[in-house]
């Protein structure tokens, strides 16, 4: 059987004394937390252990005894030691010993009440205490997910890690301390501590309580019964930069609260909004700089209306095709005109609104580039929302074509079956014959001849705004991914795990140190760390958008039959 | 700690070495093949001369340079993510097996398995490609059933060493887990 015992690298040297830590029965290994040295008086131990175990809920004892002789190994002081073992009872005692400065020590264990005489082996792993108290264990993804039979099938290296963790107030006295008890352990030259870290945690508070009183201020605003009529509602429930604000205003909610972050994830969470608020305000205020320096914003809306007019013109253009021979394809003169000039029509109407706005262009985008300071999602998100605007007239031609196409299929289709002479049963959802009278069938297959040789006009009219739909659509949607990226990037999690990479674990790993024979198993434990990839996929902040779960085929059925398609839906509106 | 030469499941020279350290302690390292001086020059040679007919044939002088950077990076790539030097199973009794993989650049890449995890080490057999091969993987207990395996870890999947050299490692790895049968304290 064989014995495990954890020993900090930082008590390597320490001056003789005894051990303290947790004894792990089920595992048979003991974590040595700290060395108490001499003089001490045993009951001032006990009484300080028993206080720790209160605090900390992690049962520590005193496990043994350790000594470092500078010079030959003292009989008298061995036999010292071993009589500590009889004040302080624990069972197995070990003990540790390491003359001058010798690697190799000598570790052996004191059994009183053992059945069998033989000698276990020891295993000496070191450990780096102050990465491993740091250090958070993460779970394999899958497991993670079962929650039941977490308690007693808990990992062996998480009680370890647990151990280390909770035991940071016996850490907290440092050697010049003027207690009774004096100890050695990671941290005791000194308590570590940073001003600018202090400081910060004291500003913190009244900036945290300021921001709450700003933020319900406005949601306030938001929440009044103003903006609630339907219109307007209408309006911002269609603008994305509303939702991208709206998201915002939620994180900016969860940071100014004054709840401390009770786990690992809430506080990383907490990190990470807050890093992203920041690089995302700060790309915000590069761009708006970049913007305003040399009057762009001034360009850009000097060009924003001969762009939109060059837009219509090309559609005119088109519409002139369509209406002559597009492709050497033969259309239906009459609805090819109709279809036309009603469209040429809708044209016109917005060009002259595009006109009428154009004065007001300039100041408009000028104040609506001043919110690109709240962050660059916000700027995404209006550039999307322009491009909304912008090509609304095409939005409205698709809608047209795709009902009027619709219509034609659904009209094609009944037609057919009456053609056949069947009809289709609503109440049993499936085609039966039907026995029609003759008046019935002639108008019937008349309407079918007609609709027959009308398809293709209204097919190409449908085809061609549809691929300038989802062309469209394709702009707008990797605007979104972007923005999707900037807002659930996990940046603090990614940063930590490049600079400080102990304190995302996701294992451990051993090294052999050097052997001597007759000495105990030396090995070196170190953490290993998470990869990148499961950083990001444990830490990513949830966005609001939620992507199309059809799959190809779907989407081209609806197109085939000309349903319209909403590819970018948001979370909370209801799917089609 | 002695090291034999084997081969590998395609004919190349591998050599195993085999180290005990303590009593429940044993560490087997396989050292795959060397990357070969003529299979990087051969690979260079072709892209440089095809870089060199793109140059006559377009009179740019980046597309030269652009092959020159793209063999350094490609190389570069190949060392740190590709290239397996040499891959190693140190088992030590009640603690658990570590997995490592040494990349031909330094990296290294360690999975640490539990004890209590380890279900077995067996010898099985894979379709690889147009072969039948042997692996050494480690089976993973499932936590809800006592006779299931959750996991299988396939081992030495760069290096593919044959059946003796498997055997050999087999051999090892049961003497430890053995020792674990027979102390039924340590769980």
């Amino acid at each position: 059987m064989v014995l495990k015992v954890f020993f900090p690298s930082c008590c390597s040297s320490a001056e003789s004394g005894i051990l303290i830590g947790r004894w792990i029965l089920e595992q048979n290994s003991a974590v040595i937390l700290a060395v108490v040295h001499f003089p001490f008086i045993p009951v001032q131990v006990k009484q300080y252990l028993s206080e720790v175990q209160r605090v900390t809920k992690v049962s520590v004892s005193v496990l043994g005894s350790w000594s470092n002789s500078k010079q030959e190994k003292e009989e008298s002081l061995s036999e010292f030691l071993e009589d500590l073992g009889t004040i302080f009872a624990h069972e197995p005692w070990i003990q540790i010993s390491k003359e001058g400065d010798s690697k190799f020590w000598s570790c052996s264990t004191l059994q009183k009440h053992s059945n069998n005489p033989k000698e276990e082996e020891i295993i000496l792993v070191y450990y780096d205490q102050r990465k491993v108290m740091l250090s958070h264990l993460h779970p394999p993804l899958d497991t993670a997910t079962s929650t039941d039979r977490r308690a007693d099938d808990a990992s062996k290296l998480s009680a370890i890690f647990d151990t280390v963790a909770k035991s940071k107030i016996l850490f907290m006295t440092d050697r010049y301390d003027d207690g009774p008890i004096k100890l050695t352990h990671w941290q005791s030259d000194g308590v570590e501590a940073s001003i600018i870290v202090e400081l910060m945690k004291q500003a913190s508070v009244p900036a945290c309580t300021l921001l709450t009183f700003l933020l319900s201020l406005i949601s306030g605003i938001c929440r009044s019964r103003v903006l609630k009529f339907w219109p307007l509602s209408f309006l911002w429930s269609k603008l994305s930069t509303c939702e991208q604000l709206g998201h915002r205003l939620q994180h900016l909610q969860v940071i100014s609260s004054n709840k401390k972050a009770q786990t690992q994830t809430q506080l990383m969470r907490k990190a990470n909004i807050f890093v992203s608020l920041l690089i995302d305000a700060a790309l915000g205020i590069l761009l708006m700089s970049w913007l305003y320096r040399k009057n762009r914003i001034g360009h850009l809306a000097d060009t924003l209306i001969p762009v939109a007019d060059h837009v219509a013109e090309e559609l005119q253009d088109l519409l002139q095709w369509l209406m002559g021979a597009p492709a050497g394809l033969k259309m239906n003169r009459a609805l090819d005109q109709v279809l036309g000039r009603f469209f040429l029509y809708h044209i016109h109407l917005w060009i002259s609104y595009i006109h009428l706005m154009s004065p007001f262009i300039e100041m408009i985008l000028w104040y609506v580039g001043l919110s690109a300071c709240l962050g660059l999602t916000v700027a995404l998100c209006i550039l999307s929302d322009i491009i909304a605007l912008l090509t609304f007239h095409i939005y409205c031609f698709y809608v047209y074509g795709a009902r009027l196409y619709c219509l034609k299929i659904y009209g094609l289709s009944s037609l057919w079956r009456l053609f056949r002479g069947k009809k289709w049963n609503v109440l049993r959802q499936r085609v039966d014959s039907c026995s029609y009278d003759l008046d019935q069938l002639f108008i019937g297959t008349l309407l079918f001849t007609i609709l027959l040789f009308l398809l293709p006009t209204t097919a190409l009219y449908y085809l061609v705004f549809t691929l300038l739909r989802l062309l469209v659509v394709i702009v707008q949607g990797l605007i979104h991914l972007l923005v999707d990226l900037i807002d659930s990037l996990p940046l603090y999690s990614i940063i930590l795990r490049l600079c400080r990479s102990y304190r995302l674990a996701a294992g451990v790993k051993f090294r052999v140190l050097e052997q001597q024979d007759g000495k105990p198993l030396r090995l070196l434990m170190r953490i290993n760390p998470l990869s990148y990839g499961s950083v990001v996929q444990t830490y990513r902040l949830p966005t609001y958008s939620c992507y199309p779960k059809d799959s190809w085929t779907s989407l081209c059925k609806k197109l085939f039959l000309g349903e319209l398609i909403y590819p970018w839906k948001h979370k909370g509106e209801k799917q089609d | 700690m002695e090291e034999r030469p084997y081969r590998s499941a395609s004919g190349a020279p591998i050599a195993l070495r085999h180290r005990q350290h303590s009593a429940s302690c044993r560490e087997l390292a396989v050292r795959c093949p060397r990357l070969q001086l003529r299979s990087l020059s051969a690979v260079t040679s072709a892209v440089w001369l095809a870089a060199y007919g793109l140059f006559v044939l377009s009179e740019n002088s980046m597309v030269l340079s652009a092959a020159i950077f793209i063999t350094l990076i490609g190389l570069i790539i190949y060392l740190h993510f590709v290239k397996i030097d040499q891959e190693s199973l140190l088992v030590i009794g009640s603690l658990g097996i570590q997995v490592t993989s040494s990349y031909a650049s330094g990296k290294e890449s360690t999975t640490f398995i539990e004890m209590g995890q380890v279900k077995d080490v067996v010898i099985n057999e894979a379709i690889h490609m147009q072969k039948v091969i042997y692996y050494l993987c480690i089976l993973l207990q499932d936590p809800g059933d006592p006779q299931g395996v959750s996991e299988v870890v396939p081992l030495f999947q760069s290096s593919k060493p044959r059946l003796d050299c498997l055997i050999e490692v087999y051999k090892s790895c049961q003497e430890i887990l053995e020792q674990r049968k027979t102390a039924p304290q340590s769980s």
